[in-house]
């Protein structure tokens, strides 16, 4: 009796041990999960980039849509863009966010590297960012025809993540 | 060496001077104390082991003036707190809520305590239950047994 008694801490530490491997392990430290999700993009009125005419959440509805954040000052937006470049050549609507950017500077980009954006809303401040919950660039948003946010990404898009997502943002109405 | 000392002492206090005095001003002592309250108990999304007051992070920075400019709307703490949760969710509090999701969290520690003083009784009641046996009778005739043979060889 005394003996079994003796295991009693091994015991503990392993049940211990097991909860926090399956804990720690299940935690990605690089995204965290959106509170937005199923609900309605935030209001917004913002000029864009191209040519300064302003848009507001209104112009967002009507068919499924991606929001990219992104930025000039954003090595990891570079990497995406040739991606993202390529998904509008499929056919996907994508509109940027220029999050906390310069105007200039990203029209000397998407000059550059090519516009897959249908629109890009100027958000110099970071205020429709923080309505987001962007807490880095680049972010992805799934946005359905109604305006709703249904799914978030953050960091770069890649086919693998694209393949993750995909069936979500075809499955949006 | 007492100065320098006085110097280390409050070298600590130097990094919330960046939200203190020079950016923000408030228009009482309580509002100062409740910015930097709050600032401490927010979390920066970005940079995940630091608090709203000692992250210099870009979107620290612009939660902190969120914070402040709600602060100066005269939002009550709450709900500048919810704001923040709305748009970036319970990451955001040092001081996560008490709700059934959360349970574990905080009655973990209470439970693991009371685990461990019902294994702290179980162990006493046996040790009380255990007689302080001394020596069997057979023992303690091969004691004496023993004695006397050392007795007899140190003759």
């Amino acid at each position: 009796m005394n003996r079994i008694l003796l295991f009693v801490p091994l015991v503990i530490f392993l049940l211990m041990g097991l909860v926090f491997w399956i804990g720690l392990g299940k935690e990605d430290k690089t995204s965290l999960p959106s509170p937005l999700i199923g609900k309605a993009f935030p209001e917004f009125q913002l000029g864009v980039v191209e040519d300064g005419r302003t848009l507001t959440t209104e112009d967002l509805k009507g068919a499924p849509v991606l929001v990219n954040v992104w930025a000039t000052w954003c090595p990891t937006c570079k990497a995406e863009h040739a991606f993202l470049n390529e998904l509008a050549a499929g056919g996907i609507r994508i509109i940027g966010i220029n999050y906390k950017d310069d105007v200039a500077k990203a029209q000397d980009w998407l000059a550059a590297f090519g516009n897959p954006y249908v629109y890009n809303l100027s958000d110099p401040d970071g205020k429709l960012g923080l309505e987001l919950g962007v807490y880095g660039a680049p972010e992805t948003f799934l946005v359905d025809s109604q305006g709703i946010i249904r799914d978030k990404h953050i960091g770069d898009l890649n086919p693998q993540v694209w393949a993750r997502l995909k069936p979500r943002f075809e499955g949006m109405k | 060496m007492r100065s320098l000392f006085l110097t280390l002492l409050f070298l600590p206090a130097l990094s919330l001077a960046v939200i203190d005095g020079h950016k923000y001003s408030f228009s009482s002592e309580e509002d100062a104390a409740r910015f930097e309250q709050l600032a401490e108990d927010l979390r920066c999304p970005k940079c995940q082991n630091q608090n709203l007051a000692d992250s210099n992070a870009p979107v620290a920075v612009d939660l902190r003036d969120k914070v402040y400019e709600l602060m100066q709307e005269g939002q009550s703490d709450d709900e500048i707190v919810g704001y923040l949760v709305d748009r970036y969710g319970d990451f955001v509090r040092y001081r996560p809520p008490f709700r059934i999701d959360t349970l574990l969290l905080w009655g973990g520690p209470v439970i693991l305590l009371v685990i461990g003083l019902l294994i702290l009784a179980a162990i006493r009641r046996q040790q009380a239950s255990q007689p302080q046996e001394g020596l069997s009778e057979a023992d303690k005739a091969r004691l004496a047994e023993l004695k006397a043979q050392m007795k007899k060889d140190q003759n």
